[in-house]
């Protein structure tokens, strides 16, 4: 796709690709996200960072309406996600319009969830064909294109199960990425991989980045998170707490929380880093 | 230590696995004897008693009418896993519903069916007529549409039918509901994520993974219907037991002909049972090796680790 067919498709040129105004999400009297707001644009790589119970899961998962949520509004192109107006106010969207519009978002899960009664060339080309309608042979064409990108054209044929965390996770990318969506979501995708599989996932996402995909990232990886991401945000308690370009946001950190979260990383630094390795 | 032993026990071969004997164990051999001696025993009594009269066996063995019982058997255990499965499978889906009066009506309907003994049922639907002697379709006040005497439509094979799909339908609802529910959570949220309908998520995703859970208590419940099908000959259906119970009567042959039934029953079990098995290999092939997403400790957040 070039840049001027992507940005033709973009209804309004300052829109962003995802707007969160906001929300408010509540899980029983825990209120996980108090009015959290967000832009991402396009070919933006927004690392969000804090820590465990922050709420940052909960994000994404609501963007992609798998959960529902109890105030704010997201909106995708800047169309209002999982409701309509209605006689002057708001209602929820039916089932199938919410479908049709996560149909638009890829998401990358923290435990791979690649399905385990489907090869890894199904796991990537059926959504394509019966949820985007597409025939198989363009569906499978795609398909072994996308596992040739991620390094794995051997294991089209394999079941999920026989395939490395570090292989699942990067097959899990390609099934998200293969129906073209406008942003792609990632819940830690390599908190759950040996650590010396996390290389070769992130060069996938590095990758992906550099094609000009639009992407969130939910993420403990610093390295990534400065050197890919193009914003950084950082949450804690519901609540986003801090914002700013990736090079700002680790070398002049304003709150006091942000600069006690990042020197508990500092002296987790590999060297040479795993992008470096794998990129050499 | 070790010393002690070797020179308490000398030895004179070196230490190898290959040529250690095993132990005698004299538990085992009693354990043999013992149930040689009462197969034999058993063997020996069933031969030479003549109330057997094994040769009235091997008569009816095949006779027309057994073979009409056997048939009416093996189409309602057919039929009613057909609609028990088809009613569970919608009552499983209504009791995971996130909608409360859904959810609450098929627990209800599940815990009503399974309640009530399955007899009891069968009289209970055979006697409907008397509760409800007629059946209209139509708007009340209006002339009906269509209207048909219970009496007529509830035969024996009808009252069959509906008892024992009813009490199937409760029970496979509850093995159902269990498949489902032992489907990782994020694999419904990764359908979804993928744009999957709930409609295709379920059929395409849930219930192919779900089948593992399911399959193994299902094969269980067909052969307790099986034999539950007996059941009907109280409403005088001709099933497998009634047909031989109708000869008997007749003939007073009761044994050999509750033989005939049994070794019927017998066959017919061991038979679902390979298939059964056969299901299982198949189901159960590939998933030994079960992945091992290690999820990586959260000592970066200051957990004590
Ligand atoms: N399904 C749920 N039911 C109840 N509470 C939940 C649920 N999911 C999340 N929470 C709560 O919401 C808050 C935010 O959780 P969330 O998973 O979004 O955090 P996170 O930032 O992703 O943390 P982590 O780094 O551990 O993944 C937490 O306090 C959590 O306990
Ligand atoms: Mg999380």
């Amino acid at each position: 796709m070039t840049q001027a067919a992507t940005q033709a498709s973009t209804p309004a040129p300052a829109e962003p690709v995802v707007r969160v105004e906001g929300l408010r999400k509540r899980y029983g009297d825990k209120l996980a996200l108090d009015g959290v707001d967000l832009e991402v644009h396009e070919q933006e790589v927004v690392a969000v960072l804090g820590p465990s119970g922050s709420g940052k899961s909960t994000l994404v998962r609501c963007i992609h309406q798998l959960e529902t949520i109890e105030g704010g509004a997201i909106h995708l192109d800047g169309e209002l996600l999982g409701y309509e107006a209605h006689r002057g106010g708001y209602r929820t969207l039916s089932e199938n319009r919410v479908c049709v519009q996560r149909r638009r978002m890829g998401m990358v899960f923290q435990q791979f969830n690649l399905f385990p009664h489907w090869t890894v060339l199904k796991n990537i080309a059926e959504p394509a064909m019966s949820v985007h309608g597409q025939s198989r042979r363009q569906a499978e064409e795609r398909a072994r294109d996308l596992l040739d990108r991620v390094g794995l054209a051997d294991k089209a044929d394999v079941h999920p199960r026989h395939l490395s965390g570090g292989q699942q996770q990067r097959v899990a990318i390609a099934r998200a990425v293969a129906t073209r969506p406008r942003v792609v979501l990632f819940d830690e995708p390599t908190s759950a991989l040996d650590p010396e599989l996390v290389g070769e996932v992130l060069k996938v996402m590095k990758d992906l980045a550099e094609t000009g995909m639009t992407m969130v990232v939910v993420t403990h990886e610093m390295e990534f998170a400065r050197d890919v991401a193009t914003r950084c945000v950082f949450m804690a308690d519901g609540k986003v707490v801090e914002e700013a370009p990736s090079d700002q946001f680790f070398s002049a950190p304003r709150s006091e929380r942000l600069r006690s979260f990042l020197s508990r990383y500092s002296g987790e630094r590999r060297s040479p880093t795993d992008l470096e390795k794998v990129s050499s | 230590m070790a010393v002690d032993t070797a020179l308490a026990n000398p030895t004179t071969a070196r230490p190898d696995a290959a040529i250690a004997r095993p132990r005698f164990r004299p538990g085992r051999l009693a354990a043999v004897v013992v149930l040689v001696a009462a197969t034999v025993l058993v063997l020996v009594w069933a031969a030479t008693n003549p109330r057997f009269e094994w040769g009235v066996v091997g008569d009816l063995m095949f006779d027309p009418s057994v073979m009409a019982g056997l048939g009416m058997t093996l189409l309602l255990t057919v039929v009613c896993m057909a609609l028990g499965t088809a009613l569970g499978t919608a009552a499983a889906a209504g009791q995971l519903s996130d909608f409360g009066p859904v959810r609450w009506s098929c627990q209800i309907y599940v815990g009503l069916l399974r309640g009530v003994p399955p007899l009891v049922q069968l009289i209970f639907w055979f006697n409907l007529a008397y509760l409800v002697p007629r059946l209209s379709i139509g708007l009340p006040g209006a002339d009906p549409v269509a209207s048909w005497s219970v009496n007529e439509l509830i035969t024996p094979l009808t009252a069959a039918i509906i008892g024992l799909s009813l009490h199937e339908s409760a029970y496979m609802a509850e093995i159902i509901r269990a498949g489902i529910m032992s489907v990782d959570s994020g694999q419904r949220d990764a359908a979804r994520a993928m744009g999957y309908s709930r409609h295709q998520t379920f059929w395409k995703i849930v219930v192919p993974q779900a089948m593992r859970v399911i399959v193994p208590p299902s094969g269980s419940q067909f052969i307790a219907l099986l034999k539950g099908t007996s059941l009907v000959s109280v409403i005088t259906l001709t099933d497998l037991l009634y047909s031989v119970q109708i000869i008997y009567g007749r003939t007073y042959q009761v044994v050999p002909l509750l033989l005939v039934a049994v070794i019927w029953y017998l066959i017919v079990v061991t038979l679902l049972t390979l298939v059964q098995r056969r299901i299982e290999r198949r189901l159960g092939r590939g998933y030994d090796r079960t992945t091992s997403a290690r999820v990586r400790a959260r000592s970066l957040e200051g957990d004590p680790a």
